[in-house]
């Protein structure tokens, strides 16, 4: 009898790449994919950049082309939503009726977009930026509109302000934290953003609370502020963050804390599922192992390549990569390289009154990351740096002289 | 709409129309092409859109960039002075007869 398939819940970046990872690692058995959006997989970063401005159409978002999954024989299937599993029989069960056996099952069905508990969220014209089916919409929308708001100044937040901005729109950006991105950039990077979204125009308001939306006729006119500030806009987009779908896996039984708990091989505590991508919940040894979930493509892939290795008998090194992220808005080119959270020291490169500089961020003796803007070389020394995990002194980092590159390539005798 | 050769790993080749304006990384990926992989989706973050540009093509291209010159200094096969990232290629009417080698792995 042949096994049951390896079944694989969620086909964004990680599902689609631990599918393909595991057909190019030598699996030879059946492969299912399943996916509740109408769409063969897709690349999301651009939803949020070039595809709103009309650079990269549908067909360039694709992962792979539909004669891809054939060739590969991996079972890709849209509109597809597993419902439940039952972990005593290994089976899936979709909201069709339908089930499938598996040998072993993997998580990768990502996060969705946090609502925002206010009146009026749910008013024509207020919109979220996660899935193709949503920008699609936006697309149609940023070149007409004049008045925008974006609530939330994260990264995709900042993300769409910059586009609906080129576009020629009027955007006033909401948050309640001090500063942009706040969870994830220094505060030093931050406030460069600050002042450069707003030299080309971007109107930002802090430590702000959204009230409620007004509209009429069921379109949105405005956003009002607990502070009883009226801000009109007649498209607005919701960015405050994501939550984890781990519901299907909490109903199994299986730990979940912000996210679905894996050890450091990604397995759930049942040996037969593992997690992978927005969804999971790891040990991070760029957190000191303490338990993350961590939102990029980086995260996404790389986990994905991890659990393909140990379900084709390759693996036995704990999942260690270092972490890497980008944000494109308007020509600033963010790069994080590592996991930054506590540091208590900044050493600078370049300048940092301009739109090139690189932030070097210490805790005690020990480099945690590297925010970059429009300085690449800096950026990919730094993952080097941090994947081989060899020391650099703040010293070092603060001497522009200094070629950090050095310290990851030995000049070749 | 300029016709482009890639030379897959294997040594295969396959010929493609690919319309103009799109990168060589989409037209590889539409085409199935074996040896490619773009897993940043084309924001030059990555480096797995690898590929080896075929003289005399090397020098009439448009130049490296700063972002693809620092990208290119990690990718997984060789740097050569024919290297170039495909989705910072962005293909013209002026680039018929193109060959566009993939390198042997991108990871
Ligand atoms: C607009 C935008 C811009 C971004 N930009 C960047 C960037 O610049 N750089 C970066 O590093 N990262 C970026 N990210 C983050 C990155 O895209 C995610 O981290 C990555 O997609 C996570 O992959 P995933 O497979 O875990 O989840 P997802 O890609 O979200 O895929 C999960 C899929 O599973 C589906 N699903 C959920 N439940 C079920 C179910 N029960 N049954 C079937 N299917 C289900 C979901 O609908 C979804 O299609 C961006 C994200 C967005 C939304
Ligand atoms: S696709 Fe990632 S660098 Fe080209």
């Amino acid at each position: 009898m042949t096994q049951p398939a390896i079944v694989v819940l969620g086909n964004g970046q990680a599902g689609f790449q631990v599918a393909a990872s595991l057909r190019d690692g030598g699996y030879d058995g059946e492969i299912v994919v399943l996916g509740d959006e109408s769409h063969l997989p897709y690349h999301r970063p651009p939803l949020s950049k070039a595809y709103l401005l009309g650079s990269v159409e549908d067909a360039g978002l694709a992962m792979r082309p539909t004669a891809y999954y054939a060739e590969k024989r991996i079972d890709m299937r849209t509109n597809s939503r597993a419902k439940a599993i039952d972990r005593a029989r290994k089976v899936v069960s979709l909201e069709d009726g339908s089930e499938i056996e598996y040998s072993h099952l993997v998580f990768a069905v990502g996060a969705r977009n946090r609502p925002l508990p206010v009146p009026g969220a749910d008013l024509g014209g207020v919109y979220f930026l996660r899935t193709l089916d949503e920008a699609h919409a936006l697309r149609q929308r940023i070149n007409t509109a004049k008045k925008v708001a974006v609530i939330g100044a994260g990264f995709i937040g900042l993300e769409f302000a910059a586009a609906a901005n080129h576009s020629g729109a009027k955007v006033t950006v909401i948050d309640v934290l001090d500063r942009p991105m706040a969870r994830a950039l220094s505060p030093q990077m931050a406030s460069i953003y600050t002042r450069e979204h707003t030299k080309r125009g971007v109107d930002l308001l802090f430590n702000t609370q959204v009230a409620k939306l007004n509209g009429v006729n069921g379109q949105v006119q405005s956003v009002e502020t607990t502070d009883g500030r009226v801000i009109e806009a007649e498209l607005v987009v919701i960015g405050i963050g994501v939550i984890p779908n781990s519901e299907i896996a909490e109903a199994a039984g299986l730990e979940v804390r912000n996210g679905i708990v894996v050890n450091e091989h990604l397995l759930t505590s049942d040996p037969n599922i593992s997690a992978i991508g927005d969804v999971a919940a790891h040990p991070n040894p760029f957190a000191d192992g303490n338990y993350v979930r961590i939102e990029s493509i980086q995260n996404a892939s790389d986990q994905a390549r991890a659990v393909a290795a140990r379900l084709t008998g390759k693996a036995v090194a704990p999942y260690g990569a270092a972490p890497w992220f980008w944000s494109d808005q308007a020509d600033l080119k963010l790069q994080i390289a590592g996991l930054t959270t506590g540091f208590d020291k900044i050493v600078l490169r370049g300048d940092p009154e301009g739109t090139s500089c690189a932030m070097y961020l210490f805790l005690g003796e020990r480099l945690l990351g590297v925010e970059t803007i429009n300085r690449p070389g800096d950026h990919m020394t730094a993952r080097r740096l941090l994947a081989t995990r060899v020391t650099v002194t703040a010293e070092q980092a603060a001497d522009e002289s200094f070629d950090l590159k050095q310290l990851v390539q030995p000049a070749k005798a | 709409m300029p016709k482009i050769t890639f030379v897959e790993p294997s040594g295969k080749q396959v010929e493609v129309d690919a319309p103009a304006g799109i990168t060589l990384l989409q037209a590889a990926i539409n085409n199935n092409i074996q040896g490619i992989v773009g897993e940043c989706g084309g924001a030059c973050q990555c480096a797995t859109c690898h590929v080896y540009i075929e003289a005399p093509w090397t020098d009439t291209l448009p130049a490296v960039g700063d972002m693809e010159d620092a990208m290119l200094e990690s990718t997984a096969a060789d740097r050569l002075p024919t290297s170039r990232l495909g989705c910072e290629v962005e293909i013209s009417s002026a680039m018929e007869g193109l060959v566009v080698h993939l390198p042997s792995k991108q990871f």
